[in-house]
């Protein structure tokens, strides 16, 4: 379906990355806001509040982060697009509820526009080191699809991206940005209406006698409801059987949680979106992401007049991880260097994937600034002593 | 004039209770103790739900965590059972989606007051239009009885195992305070009262906040020497006064003392859609879009 | 208004002769019953005693201990917490229901 030309400000525009990933989800067809304010992602709920009485939707600053994804679950059931914006403690106070979702299948979209941590950290400086904690942060087994844009060209068909991937396979999605790239303007298309794609809700067509809340279709995703429609549905987040009713023993436990990771796992192979740079002859591969991946370009370029292959891979879809990509890349390549905001996060999922077959190196930064290219290049060279 | 005779009426072999029409039968019975009056308290509110405007499609239940979180489970509504606490913002999305929506929060104490304080003062503030059902049992039970805000002075829990040296908090008060329109505090005893409260609320607009005393006969009487539910009960009878109206500053409620119930507070307040739709369509004249409901 | 209960009234209500006094038919599901005796305690004319039986979980249901005495209150339908037991009205023959008997109430003091 295409996306509601209210909510799309068609034109080219001057935008900070923050308010992108508003024009995203406006565009996407987002209708519900709850929020709570944190730097650097304040502005994403900002905007949105101001644009939302003009095309219809709701904003509302709750009491806390809790609050907020509770409220977005509730309005997903409620039948709306929803999300919240929030930053790294703002996520940790999210997970629980982030688990929720997760457990009852809720399509929604969490934005984290990263910055230095841990704790209070660096409110007003980026930082990558939310990124495993976006993949196991709530406790038990789930598995949710992470994007990271690194431009703000990038937040907004990333928000959108989310969303239609949220409706998809009915889990939680999270943006994770960064805070250079939130407070970053640079020039955003955001083309016509009819050109957005929208992936719709996949709202049931059976009656209430025949629907089960939980049984899964053929692509291990069960169909869905909303509140109100007649269905007298029950969603809990103890783990339930096909009919949503809580079932305490390991055997439903099994099979509901194996398929909620495997929804995702084995759909993996379409779950891939990545940008490739250079990469035909490359012998060095620079695995980035974010704001990291556009300090690796100047580092990219000096390498390459120097005389070294290099090519840089960023993924726009973080997790599920690409791992097919790096198994096939590190039979092929001499060394894998891994440019992020942190003190190794990806970089062992990079690892574990080459398996040994390449040479694994990790550019770190504590975050607070990015890196500087001279740093990559050193490390670029070291890799292929 | 002689007596008529009474004719028996055709009995059917097996008649349906008649408040099976919104229970979950498949899950009936239930898993609350002998007792306990978290039933009592479902079937006035299944009284009440036959009585109000609202259609049942549109009535959606959400509950948190507890004895009184469960709930939601075994009423044949759309129910909600979401995380600990967090049942207030849960209603307020599930809300502000679908303003058509009549959403009840059922709860415990423990789940409203302790950890969904934050949530409860804030919904009451803005004024939400939900019902919030705190089922009172003055613990934590289902983790085994702690100490609870609600618990009263000198009360036996498992984590005040020497006796409760913490000031409860009074419900009615603090719902009051914190802007409800509807407050009224009825014991699982007053059944007829209690459904005639909880549909009075539920044709009401605005935060409505009833609490409605429940006696835990596994945990709460067994460690303060009480007795059964049935003992409780019997206490609420000799004890409870019904005080329509009285001040919420003096309904605090002591150990094995007088419970005041009744309805305290019934006042009007536009809730937060209706301020939202009015000031926007002030501010933005023509260009205002109402939020429109389910949009997709 | 049974016979026992005329001596809570000071004189005897002008309509007497014409009060219908509706009459309760009680359904009790022994199996969901968890002998809680909220029912037995709040009946208001004591129709019901806990019974001496088991039921398959091992609590007392409870049992008319006082036939044609229920008067359709539906007290106990609204206190169980096990949604175990309910009452329907009974009508008599004639479509009404009973009238009082001008003996009986003779045979009252007021």
């Amino acid at each position: 379906m295409k996306a509601d030309p209210k909510g799309v400000l068609t034109g080219e525009h001057y935008l900070d990355g923050d308010h992108a990933c508003s024009e995203g989800a406006l565009a996407a067809g987002c209708r519900f806001l709850a929020g709570y304010p944190i730097t650097p992602s304040t502005e994403v709920a900002e905007r949105v509040a101001e644009r939302f009485p003009y095309v219809g939707g709701i904003f509302i600053q709750m009491e806390d982060e809790m609050a907020s994804m509770a409220a977005v679950i509730g309005a997903a059931w409620g039948g709306v697009k929803s999300m919240t914006v929030t930053s790294g403690p703002g996520f940790s106070l999210m997970m629980e509820n982030i688990g929720l979702a997760a457990m009852m299948e809720a399509p929604c979209v969490v934005i984290n526009v990263q910055r230095g941590g841990p704790s209070t950290g660096l409110p007003t400086l980026p930082g990558q080191a939310d990124m495993m904690q976006a993949r196991w942060g709530s406790h038990g087994d789930y598995e949710i699809i992470a994007l990271s844009p690194n431009s703000p060209q990038e937040c907004f068909e990333v928000v959108i991206k989310a969303f239609n991937l949220s409706e998809k396979y009915r889990v939680p999605v999270l943006v994770m940005a960064d805070e250079c790239v939130g407070h970053m303007t640079e020039k955003v298309v955001i083309p016509k209406a009819e050109e957005i794609e929208l992936y719709p809700r996949r709202y049931t067509k059976l009656p209430p006698s025949e629907y089960l809340p939980f049984k899964p279709g053929p692509d291990m995703i069960p169909e869905m409801v909303k509140a109100g429609d007649g269905y007298k549905i029950h969603i809990t987040g103890l783990t339930h059987d096909q009919k949503g009713y809580p079932v305490m023993n390991w055997e439903t436990q099994e099979k509901l949680v194996r398929r909620l990771v495997d929804k995702i796992r084995l759909h993996a192979d379409e779950l891939v979106d990545i940008e490739e740079i250079e990469m035909k002859d490359a012998e060095v591969v620079i695995f980035s992401y974010g704001i990291s991946s556009r300090v690796s370009i100047p580092a990219l370029q000096k390498a390459r007049k120097e005389g070294i292959k290099v090519g840089l891979l960023r993924p726009i879809i973080v997790w599920p991880f690409p791992e097919k990509k790096i198994r096939e890349l590190a039979s092929k390549v001499k060394a894998l260097v891994v440019v992020e905001m942190n003190y190794g996060q990806m970089f062992y999922e990079v690892e574990r994937c080459a398996g040994g077959k390449a040479k694994t190196l990790l550019v770190p930064h504590g975050g607070g600034w990015v890196h500087d290219p001279e740093d990559i290049l050193k490390a670029i060279k070291e890799a292929l002593k | 004039m002689k007596a008529t005779e009474i004719m028996e009426p055709p009995v059917t072999e097996e008649m349906d209770h008649p408040m099976e029409n919104i229970l979950r039968m498949d899950r009936i019975p239930h898993i609350w103790c002998s007792t306990c009056g978290i039933g009592t308290a479902l079937t006035s509110f299944a009284e009440a739900l036959k009585k109000i405007t609202t259609p049942l499609e549109k009535v959606c239940v959400v509950s948190g965590i507890g004895c009184s979180g469960r709930s939601a489970g075994y009423i044949k509504l759309d129910s909600f059972h979401s995380t600990h606490g967090r049942a207030i913002p849960f209603a307020t999305g599930l809300k502000l989606a679908n303003p058509e929506l009549k959403v009840v929060v059922i709860s415990g104490d423990g789940d409203i007051v302790g950890i969904g304080g934050n949530h409860l003062i804030h919904a009451a503030r803005r004024n939400m239009d939900i019902l919030v059902l705190c089922i009172n049992n003055f613990v934590y039970a289902m983790t085994g009885g702690q100490v609870a805000a609600t618990t009263p002075l000198t009360a036996n829990t498992s984590t005040s195992p020497y006796g409760n040296f913490e000031q409860p908090f009074s419900l009615p008060h603090l719902a009051a305070s914190c802007g409800a329109v509807y407050v009224a505090r009825w014991t699982c005893l007053h059944v007829r009262r209690l459904a005639r409260s909880i549909e009075e609320a539920m044709n009401k607009k605005g935060f409505s906040f009833i609490e409605i005393i429940a006696p835990c006969s596994t945990i709460y009487a067994r460690r303060n020497r009480l007795g059964t539910g049935l003992d409780l009960m019997k206490f609420y009878h000799d004890n409870s006064v019904i005080k329509h109206g009285a001040d919420t500053r003096e309904l605090d409620i002591e150990f094995q003392k007088k419970i005041i119930v009744g309805k305290f507070i019934d006042r009007e307040r536009p809730t937060f859609l209706d301020a939202y739709n009015d000031w926007m369509k002030q501010k933005l004249k023509d260009k205002f879009v109402p939020h429109g409901g389910p949009q997709c | 208004m049974s016979p026992t209960s005329m001596g809570k009234f000071w004189r005897k209500p002008l309509d007497f002769d014409k009060l219908d006094i509706p009459h309760g038919e009680l359904h009790i599901i022994k199996e969901r019953c968890k002998g809680c005796g909220f029912c037995v305690e709040y009946c208001p004319l004591d129709v019901l005693e806990l019974s001496t039986e088991f039921n398959s979980k091992g609590y007392h249901p409870p049992f008319v201990a006082k036939e044609n005495t229920c008067v359709f209150c539906g007290l106990c339908e609204m206190l169980c917490p096990e949604f175990a037991i309910f009452v329907t009205e009974k009508k008599s023959a004639s479509g009404g229901k009973e009238k009082k008997e001008k003996q009986e109430v003779n045979k009252v003091e007021s």
